[in-house]
């Protein structure tokens, strides 16, 4: 039972604009924890494979797009007896619910995992507005 | 009202049955795509008189990985640790595994464990093991 559960989950194509690639490289959907702080949103994403300079990622007002590309592998003289994950390129988008302070955005790639730390805009402060004396 | 009235005789059929659609949830939570994936996954590729193993162990120090080769399996253990320890946090989404994993590959022969070279880059392991000189299948040639 298990074992048919063991569907594609990773496998399915992420759906960025429903156009066709020029590259015939599969496209993974990354596994993503996102937790927040108080000061912060944290994403962690795990694309295996991926150097630091693959990684692209975009904020456009509220979407998140991440999009990694993952450095080809080479091997000579082996063929492939038994596959249990595929090589591809990662891509993913969220949406975020809050407001993100674009400027102090953090990210930083190592052993194959992006950590990505999003600071919280500050709230908007209250101004008190003061009576003029007639 | 109705249940407490059973409550008081001893016997509850409501409550044997909330027992039981929680033992049936338990059950069925643990069947998700997440929980019965293998970690890490490998693959398996085969030279001339070789054969390589690659993990995706994404977020592992290479330090933290222990492989063993004993005859024809080769062991790979160690740990993944959770990232927001001891932070006060707030979870969105938690698609990652976490804990202590260990995976026996059984390789197609018997391997040299002096000849076994491992590689680690960008989470991606890559661990070269030969055959035996000994165990190489030999060449006989035919007289004519």
């Amino acid at each position: 039972m298990a074992q048919e559960l063991k569907t594609t989950e990773r496998r399915a194509p992420s759906k960025l604009d429903g156009g066709e690639r020029t590259q015939s490289r599969p496209v993974l959907v990354p596994r993503t924890d996102i937790y927040e702080t108080e000061d912060n949103v944290v994403l962690l994403v795990d694309m295996p494979g991926v150097a630091s300079e693959g990684v692209d990622i975009t904020l456009e007002k509220r979407t998140l797009a991440i999009c990694g590309y993952a450095t080809a592998q080479h091997h000579e003289n082996y063929r492939q007896i038994y596959a249990e994950y595929g090589a591809g390129n990662y891509e993913r988008v969220f949406t975020l619910s809050e407001d993100i302070d674009r400027d102090s955005i953090e990210a930083s790639q190592k052993n194959g995992v992006l950590r990505l730390v999003l600071p919280k805009a500050a709230p908007a402060k209250a101004r008190k507005i003061q009576l003029k004396m007639a | 009202m109705l249940v407490s009235d059973f409550g008081r005789i001893g016997f509850d059929p409501f409550l044997e049955m909330r027992r039981m659609q929680q033992e049936l949830n338990q059950r069925l939570s643990g069947m998700t795509t997440k929980a019965a994936q293998e970690f890490p996954p490998i693959n398996l590729w085969m030279g001339e008189d070789s054969v390589a193993v690659t993990a995706e162990l994404p977020g592992i120090a290479p330090d933290d990985v222990d492989l063993t080769v004993r005859e024809n399996t080769l062991t790979l253990t160690g740990e993944r640790g959770s990232p927001a320890e001891g932070e006060k946090c707030v979870w969105h989404r938690r698609e990652r595994v976490y804990g202590n994993f260990s995976r026996t590959v059984q390789l197609p022969f018997r391997v040299d464990p002096e000849q076994v070279e491992a590689r680690f880059a960008n989470g991606l392991l890559e661990v070269e093991l030969h055959r035996p000189e000994t165990d190489r299948p030999k060449k006989i040639q035919i007289k004519g």
